[in-house]
């Protein structure tokens, strides 16, 4: 008869499971690779390479891990409050609006100790408003949340189009986007590169969220309201309230990808500098099990397959830029809806060695 | 394990078996939910199991009607060994399941709730046509009448339990397992339940009953299995067995079944209701012109077939909802429908809830049992300082709660959904007592609670009562607010019909006024 399955043990729920995933991932990307008659082993080591094989390559996955690591907690935040946020992208695209206008209205007078720390501020703050107006809907008019954090990823794509093309343009110029920034509002590099102290903001939030959903009381009636709402209410949580706070937090969470992209690397305002970074947000946050520490994995791994499927289009012309979109997704798929797949195996596994 | 002990009286000979379960095992991980259970079910009998909750009982007929496959052990239909993979192997072998929550669609008719699964065919005027000529045959024969026109929503609850097991009727069934069927019947009805069962015991119908209510077992069967912790510990004909030997049986050891408490010694009136309503927003009246007034010192229960308002009033009471009319007085702070009050001020006021719903309001199921014992008092001192938490604070108060209410394992960092419901109700109820409140709400202070925690429960709440404070009991266990309330009040269709001093009080008296028909 059927054999006895335990649950897995902590660690394998938490390292080995993920790890399998990736692989089988890894392992279809490998047949497709090969059809498209390309050495799967070569396209590896040039990927691997191209991620981590240098000081160069490094600080590149690193910065785009901060990305990562923004939208991921942006993610994970609405989740613990049982709201599935979508629109990370919206609201890092806003965050980037109000970082910018902070800065054009005041980098000629403020110096950078003071001008940084208000782009910082105005980037959450854009990034939140952003995120209220889908949650005060939800909240007072029960639309559902996933539809319009999904539609103002849209309306911020029109609004910033629309901004750049007509508004923030320098004069002058043919290309939407807004002047440079004054030099003191670049935030200080770190090894020779892309790579920015923006990355610290990023782990300072982590540990924030971790202290916040965790050990607050707020953190507390939050994730309550995530697990079950009607204990929320018992416990005389408002439920608005606390939907506006999360989906806040959440927004002003994405939107810090501003800080990343305009102060740290573009020094202006300009299109879609946030793409992909809200939605892969959700992928992150998927795969780190909604754990800062899981959204911090998970994001270095995103930006490694970012960084090193960039040198693999490169340097094998077979492979293109949309050839790592799709090494990209299979991760996504294997590591997210898929992720069960391997369980009630490993579990057999683990009960018989036991 | 012997099965049948040898003083019984259960003949093995002459009569033939509809079902035969050899040692049946079944384990959860590390729980062990059914013990190596051997049982003979009868042809044309009824058959009981009774057992405490989380005794085995819903699991053995979990596997018999192949929801669940057994490690081990193998089940004989008619004689023949069966391999049960699915409920749909369970059916072809005329084996019908009617559980206790009804699986029924409500704005579908009966008939068409009848054929749903088997409609037999793409075009459903035919399959209609024949079901119901077929259920015409059924209502006969058995005497189940039912308008297969209707809708289920106007159905009453013991109507939608007749369709149920019309249901299992027409897809053939010829053994009939019955979960808890009386748990939403008024004694009324469940009384004509049994005449229904009786009637298709007369038509060679054999039927298995699963129940705690001892009082089923005793009008209803022809013979009772009792399962305690997963194995089978006696088998005996019905006949030749009383109420308290399976009481004992079921528990392992004499049960107080009487609950010793002195006169209540009433003080001043701690919350006071008045012509208190509640409409919802589509306009149903949920409840209507509700008074009542509950004093310091006493024991207040609210008896009721559940749906009757009680899950309303409760909530009215605690404030997670406001009333739309009349108002409401509790320790000196008046609530009405412009001036609402939430459960976070109420608690400051002094009043305490131990919900209906355990699981899905009264804790976290996937909170730490640490978390679950701070619910509602997150904000209070010394659990947290306005900001953070403070971790080994609410773990020492958990700890504290689990020694004072014997709540097992003690393990404040185990995951509350883990704990049994005896356990977990425990803990829910050490938090709010914990908090010395002025007025408790306990709503259904024992569903899904085993016998020994029972006990222990009604005893709290009484020691409660007698240290000053006020409390209100709804439950629709009759027996449980016989024993625990000074005084009944009886809720129909959202309103109070009843009231009544306990002592003066009577289940039959209660049964009537409970079904609406008014016996003050």
């Amino acid at each position: 008869m059927s054999t006895t399955r335990r649950p897995l043990p902590v660690w394998a729920d938490i390292v080995l499971l993920p790890l399998i995933n990736i692989a089988l991932a890894f392992i279809v990307v490998g047949i497709i690779v090969a059809i498209i008659g390309v050495n799967p082993v070569e396209a590896l080591r040039l990927l691997v390479a191209g991620a981590v094989g240098s000081p160069d390559a490094i600080a590149y996955t690193l910065y785009y891990a901060t990305n990562f690591i923004f939208t991921g907690l942006a993610v994970s935040v609405a989740f613990h409050a049982g709201l599935f946020n979508i629109g990370g992208e919206g609201q890092a695209y806003i965050g980037g609006l109000g970082c910018g206008l902070a800065i054009l209205a005041f980098d000629r007078f403020l110096p950078a100790w003071l001008l940084i720390p208000v782009a910082i501020v105005a980037a959450a703050l854009f990034g939140a408003a952003w995120a209220a107006v889908p949650a005060w809907l939800q909240a007072w008019h029960g639309s559902h949340i996933v539809i319009t954090t999904i539609m103002f990823n849209f309306v911020a794509s029109a609004l910033m189009v629309y901004l750049l093309v007509n508004v923030l343009i320098a004069p002058g110029s043919m290309t939407p986007q807004s002047r440079p920034f004054a030099a003191s509002a670049a935030l200080p590099v770190l090894m020779g590169s892309t790579l920015n102290l923006s990355i610290a903001l990023a782990l300072a939030c982590c540990i924030g969220v971790w202290v916040f959903l965790w050990h607050t009381s707020w953190g507390y009636a939050l994730r309550t309201m995530g697990h079950s709402p009607s204990a929320a209410i018992y416990a005389g949580t408002n439920l608005k309230r606390m939907t506006m706070l999360a989906m806040c937090l959440s927004g002003a969470l994405a939107g810090l990808v501003a800080v990343n992209e305009l102060l740290g690397v573009q020094h202006r305002v300009l299109l879609d500098f946030q793409a992909g970074y809200g939605f892969a947000g959700i992928a992150v946050a998927l795969m780190g099990r909604n754990h800062p520490l899981g959204v911090v994995l998970a994001a270095l791994l995103f930006g490694a397959l970012q960084q090193g499927g960039a040198e693999l289009s490169f340097d094998l012309p077979g492979i293109n830029r949309e050839m790592v979109v799709v090494i990209q997704g299979l991760v996504i798929l294997f590591s997210g809806a898929l992720e069960h797949l391997p369980r009630p195996w490993l579990q057999t596994l683990l009960s018989r060695r036991a | 394990m012997q099965v049948l002990t040898s003083d019984s009286s259960i003949e093995r000979s002459s009569i033939d078996l509809a079902i035969e379960l050899r040692s049946i095992d079944k384990s959860f991980g590390s729980v062990h939910a059914v013990r190596d259970v051997s049982m003979r079910i009868e042809a044309g009998r009824v058959t009981g199991i009774v057992g405490e909750n989380g005794a085995g009982k819903s699991t053995l007929m979990s596997i018999l009607y192949g929801l669940y496959r057994a490690d081990a052990g193998e089940i004989l239909v008619g004689g023949a060994a069966m391999q049960m993979d699915s409920p749909r192997d369970a059916i072809a072998h005329g084996i019908g399941m009617v559980h206790q929550h009804f699986m029924l669609i409500d704005s579908f008719t009966v008939l068409e709730n009848l054929v749903l699964g088997a409609e037999g065919g793409a075009l459903l005027a035919n399959g209609l046509a024949a079901a119901r000529a077929e259920l015409g045959r059924l209502s006969r024969e058995y005497g189940l009448t039912v308008d297969p026109d209707a809708l289920v929503a106007d159905l009453s609850v013991g109507e939608q339990q007749r369709v149920e097991i019309l249901k299992v009727l027409f897809r053939g069934a010829r053994i009939l397992i019955l979960d808890e069927p009386s748990a939403v019947l008024t004694p009324q009805e469940a009384d004509q339940l049994f005449r229904i069962l009786a009637t298709l015991k007369a038509h060679g119908v054999t039927v298995v009953l699963i129940t705690h209510k001892l009082r089923e077992i005793m009008a209803a069967t022809d013979a009772v299995y009792v399962m305690r912790q997963g194995e089978i510990v006696a088998g005996r004909a019905t006949s030749d067995t009383n109420p308290e030997e399976l009481a004992e049986l079921m528990v392992g050891r004499k049960v107080l079944t009487h609950l010793d408490k002195a006169p209540p010694r009433r003080g001043e009136v701690v919350l006071r209701a008045e012509h208190l309503s509640l409409v919802d927003a589509r306009g149903v009246r949920l409840l209507e012109d509700i008074g009542l007034e509950l004093r310091a010192g006493e024991i207040v229960g609210i008896a009721g077939v559940s749906g009757n308002g009680q899950t309303e009033l409760l909530q009215v009471l605690a404030g997670i909802r406001a009333p739309t009319g009349g108002r409401l007085e509790v320790c000196g702070r008046t609530i009405d429908a412009e001036h609402p009050v939430d459960p976070a001020e109420m608690r400051e006021l002094g009043l305490a809830h131990v919900p209906e719903d355990r699981l899905r309001q009264g804790m976290v199921a996937d909170f730490r049992a640490s978390e679950t014992s701070i619910l509602g008092y997150h904000e209070d001192e010394p659990f947290s300082n306005h900001w953070l938490l403070d971790g080994p604070a609410v773990g020492k108060h958990c700890t504290e709660l689990m020694q004072r209410f014997d709540v097992r394992p003690r393990a404040p960092g185990l995951h509350s959904a883990s704990f049994s419901g005896g356990n977990q109700q425990k803990l829910v109820l050490a938090r709010e007592m914990d908090q010395a409140p002025k007025v408790l709400l306990v709503g259904q202070p024992t569903r899904g609670v085993d016998i020994g925690a029972i006990e222990f429960i009604h005893r709290e709440l009484v020691k409660s009562r007698d240290a000053g404070c006020a409390v209100l009991v709804v439950s629709v266990e009759l027996e449980e607010i016989l024993s625990l309330a000074d005084r009944i009040l009886v809720m129909f269709a959202g309103r109070i019909v009843g009231d009544v001093d306990a002592a003066a009080a009577n289940e039959r008296q209660l049964g009537l006024m409970m079904a609406g028909a008014q016996a003050t």
